[in-house]
């Protein structure tokens, strides 16, 4: 059946869909990996009590002072309380990746092939954006 | 008219959050340039502070109709001992989260339209992805003075720019017309359904890349600019304008990788500010029912005024 009402489209719906699904996950995720790494049972990569002696530094002087790691190297620590907190920051920045992967079957069924090649080029924008491979 | 109590409870709800600003500007005086300088109150006041900040600023930012990222930049870099690293990268994601809540939403009203807002997010993820790398490489002075000329400018935009309910344009122009953008929504105010199209699609375009750079090299946003863009440029209907806006902020989050891969997002400062602005703003829609739109809208342009000046006299090296 058609999810379609009079003021949006099939693929808008699904677009709302998918991202509202990316949301909750999202914000559920930021909420319990905080409190983990407010309360400490996981242990952080800088302790929480350290990090204001380093928040005055530009971001790539903090990565050095702390040895924080930059990029996607945090997956490797994510056992650590503030890594953790990643998870729920790239489910957030993703949940427009999925979005618009969601609804390319639509524009493909329907012949948008504008539409369809624009979401393909927003993909690719954004999947590099993500992969760091523009550092 | 607006009635002398509506005006004094938007102030009173206001009074707490300049307290706490001046509260805070005290300590973080003497945080600025050195880490290990850092204000003497303990560390978890800064992210307590953070978070109440942000719901003050969540509550103000819905009745003033601007993304919390425009808010949030120039009042937590000025305010906080931060480095605007760390603040634009918090600005982004604050401003992102904010759009990503309301989206889903708007696009099953038909208050945002898919359509319009795909081919423009594509070049603002585009010009984003630039300005954040532009914005990372700024020394801090340059950063803080430039940021102060934007929000003074943004200022003065909100002081300026007309608004038209809708627009009502009637001959698309020829690229809106093939990429089929167009749609319907339902006019509350007036009980009916409205249709509408757009024009000027091209020079949108142009100008949507000049707002990406903005947006990315100084964290805020982009609210402010897109819907004047999208309202009095291409004639989307106001509604249809900020809703569509937010979805624009929802889908182009290429500025935010750039900030979570140079390691310019620190959870202590982005997540007590995700949710505080979450916060604050389920609270700002109850607010917009008792106390006029516009008379929160002043509050937030003098907020922005003071923080802007804050922002250029920091950048300068008149007011550390």
């Amino acid at each position: 059946m058609s999810e379609q009402n009079k003021y949006a489209s099939e693929e808008q719906l699904r677009f709302a869909k998918v991202m509202g699904a990316g949301v909750k996950l999202g914000f559920v995720m930021l909420v319990v990996s905080f409190a983990l790494y407010m309360t400490g049972v996981l242990q952080p990569l800088v302790p929480v009590d350290q990090v204001s002696h380093y928040w005055g530094l530009s971001a790539a002087e903090y990565a050095k002072a702390t040895g924080t790691p930059t990029g996607w190297a945090w997956v490797k620590d994510i056992a650590k309380g503030d890594m953790l907190n990643y998870v729920g920051i790239v489910v957030l920045a993703s949940a427009s990746i999925a979005s618009s992967l969601a609804i390319l079957p639509l524009f493909a069924r329907q012949g948008e092939k504008a539409h369809l090649i624009i979401s393909i080029l927003l993909i690719l924008v954004l999947l590099v954006s993500a992969s760091n491979i523009l550092h | 008219m607006m009635s002398l109590t509506n005006v004094l409870s938007g102030r009173r709800a206001l009074i707490p959050l300049l307290l706490l600003l001046i509260c805070v500007n005290v300590p973080a005086l003497a945080a600025t340039g050195a880490p290990a300088a850092a204000s003497t109150m303990p560390w978890w006041a800064w992210p307590l502070m953070l978070f109440v900040v942000c719901f003050f600023l969540g509550i103000v930012a819905v009745p003033a109709g601007v993304g919390g990222g425009v808010l949030f930049v120039p009042i937590v870099g000025g305010f906080f001992p931060f480095n605007l690293d760390f603040v634009r990268g918090g600005g982004l994601m604050v401003a992102l989260a904010s759009a990503l809540a309301a989206s889903p939403g708007l696009l099953r009203l038909g208050l945002a339209s898919l359509r319009l807002a795909l081919p423009l997010s594509l070049l603002v993820a585009i010009s984003q992805i630039i300005g954040a790398m532009i914005g990372l490489l700024l020394p801090a002075a340059i950063a803080q003075t430039s940021l102060g000329v934007i929000i003074l400018g943004i200022v003065f935009l909100m002081l300026t720019a007309k608004k038209a309910d809708v627009p009502g344009i009637q001959k698309a122009d020829p690229l809106s017309a093939a990429l089929r953008i167009n749609g319907l929504f339902h006019d509350t105010a007036h009980n009916k359904d409205i249709e509408w199209l757009v024009h000027r699609t091209p020079q949108a375009l142009l100008t949507f890349v000049f707002i990406g750079v903005l947006a990315g090299m100084f964290g805020l946003g982009a609210g402010w600019a897109n819907v004047p863009t999208l309202n009095l440029l291409m004639g989307v209907p106001l509604k249809v304008a900020a809703g569509s806006s937010s979805l624009i902020l929802s889908m182009t989050s290429s500025a935010a990788w750039v900030y979570i891969n140079q390691g310019a997002i620190l959870p202590i400062i982005v997540v007590p500010s995700i949710i505080g602005m979450m916060m604050g703003a389920m609270i700002g829609v109850r607010l917009l029912k008792v106390v006029k739109a516009s008379v929160i809208r002043k509050m937030v342009i003098a907020m922005l005024l003071f923080a802007g000046v804050r922002a250029l006299l920091k950048g300068l090296g008149i007011w550390m």
